[in-house]
């Protein structure tokens, strides 16, 4: 097992440069947007990739409340806290996307709005984690998820609906994806699916270390005075 | 059930008798309301526009006033751990503290919502039979979360502030389609009718979700 | 074509400033577990 993560490393990074020389220089210039349209191999896929280790965070979490098992523990927060990332950068090229396209910023459209309310469970999420006593950290980090996964469908309607009854400006796209389009957004989605995966895979590590150290801090703080006496 | 009842008549005697919850929402709520008003000095067309967000603006925030305070009593003498090792469902104990928080917060509303007419000179434009329920639903949303999160929060640091932060970013679509209701309401310029489908579709859904979990949330050690 | 490359740039800084926090976590762990071993 050791070995395999520096060679997963350097497959994440191969493909990683791949994709990118795929997303600057293979792929076609959009007609309308021009050069700014790439934007769109880093966003999606960043989206999908944050919206796929959300979906992690909500089956690692159920399974916890069924198993109690430790390491599905760990998954939903490793999912969560990674998935943040992806979803923070997704927020973040959205608006550099959307300023020379529509001309503004952020509108309250659908999809930029339900996204940011996904950042902003999840972030509570992690906040949650922050803040609670161990021991029951778990627990009550696994129902919040159900509740937050409980809340998407609202968000998504009451976000529709409210979308079309104010009027926003016209989303690009709609049409059909050119193929080789496509084809170069599916190159960086497993490029980038890779580095979650070894993101991840090294966030998992932290914590299985730490949770060891803290409890042989625990061991120790019960053994000190022991000895002292 | 009767452990439900006996706990609800329980807390609202406490509440009758020492009115602490009631009073500092109210005091919070119309603070609100009064810097709202510096704030933004409407005249009474705009306002009717606004209107839906600053009423569920206070009434969020003072919920969150009572909705701390909901566990807090239970704590002292460890009366929570007495509801844990006794055979009582902890559903029937939620379902009270939910009732409870529902009556305060329907009755501030009811305090609040002439105080709101007076200083925005508000006059719905559409049904306003409409309003009742869409402050019901509102605030059963509101209620049924927040008293499950507060129980969720007893087990955090600084428990004061945890509330607001889990409870806000799961409220966002039913806060935005309780103002939304509002102001269609007050503006009659579209029907509410989809909030208020949204918003009892939200509370089915929530309340299910509360029951199903708050034996785990009471019991986590 | 400076919009493009000022969001290649942020994805990546985002990116590096959590793995930056996360190398930053593993060597708090590590002086921990130097005293522990101690």
């Amino acid at each position: 097992m050791k070995k395999v993560f520096p060679i997963l490393c350097v497959v994440t990074a191969v493909l990683l440069s791949y994709a990118l020389y795929q997303a600057l220089e293979v792929a076609p210039t959009e007609a309308t947007m021009g050069d700014v349209q790439r934007i769109f191999y880093y966003h999606v896929p960043s989206a999908w990739t944050a919206f796929l280790l959300f979906t992690i965070n909500l089956v690692a979490s159920v399974i916890y409340l069924f198993r109690r098992s430790v390491k599905a523990d760990i998954v939903a927060l490793v999912s969560a806290e990674v998935g943040v990332v992806f979803c923070t950068v997704v927020l973040v090229t959205g608006p550099i996307w959307a300023r020379p396209v529509w001309g503004i910023w952020w509108t309250w459209d659908m999809r930029l709005t339900s996204t940011l309310i996904m950042w902003l469970i999840y972030v509570s999420y992690l906040m949650l984690r922050r803040f609670s006593s161990s021991g029951q950290t778990a627990m009550l980090a696994a129902t919040l998820s159900v509740f937050g996964a409980l809340c998407v469908p609202f968000v998504y309607f009451s976000i529709w609906f409210f979308r079309t009854q104010h009027p926003s400006p016209v989303i690009g796209g709609g049409g059909s994806l050119d193929p080789r389009m496509g084809r170069v957004l599916l190159i960086n989605w497993l490029a980038f699916l890779f580095f979650a995966f070894v993101v991840c895979w090294s966030r998992y590590r932290l914590e299985v270390v730490k949770r060891e150290v803290e409890e042989a801090q625990a061991m120790e703080d019960l053994a000190l005075p022991r000895s002292a006496r | 059930m009767s452990l439900t009842r006996a706990t609800l008549a329980k807390d609202l005697r406490l509440e009758w008798r020492s009115k602490d919850a009631i009073n500092s929402m109210l005091f919070f709520a119309l603070l609100v309301v009064v810097i709202f008003s510096f704030s933004f000095d409407p005249t009474a067309e705009e306002s009717r526009h606004i209107a839906g967000g600053l009423v569920w603006v206070a009434f969020l925030f003072a919920a969150v006033v009572a909705l701390n305070q909901t566990w807090a009593r239970e704590l002292r003498n460890q009366v929570l751990d007495a509801y844990r090792v006794s055979p009582a469902p902890a559903n029937a104990l939620f379902l009270a503290k939910a009732f409870g928080n529902f009556i305060f917060v329907i009755v501030l509303e009811a305090l609040m919502t002439p105080l709101f007419i007076i200083f925005y000179n508000l006059r719905a434009l559409g049904p306003a039979w409409q309003l009742p329920i869409v402050g019901a639903l509102g605030t059963w949303a509101l209620v049924v979360n927040g008293t499950f999160f507060a129980a969720m929060s007893l087990r955090t640091r600084s428990r004061e502030i945890m509330l607001p932060l889990l409870l806000f970013p799961i409220s966002i679509p039913a806060v935005l389609a309780m103002v939304e209701a509002t102001s269609s309401i007050l503006t009659g310029e579209y029907s509410a009718k989809f909030w208020i489908v949204l918003l009892a579709a939200y509370d089915v859904v929530f309340t299910t979700g509360c029951l199903f979990l708050f034996e785990i949330v009471l019991n986590a050690e | 074509m400076t919009y493009l490359y000022a969001a290649y740039a942020a994805t990546w800084i985002i990116h590096i400033l959590y793995l930056g926090s996360l190398a930053r976590r593993y060597s708090r762990l590590r002086k921990e577990i130097q005293e522990l071993k101690k």
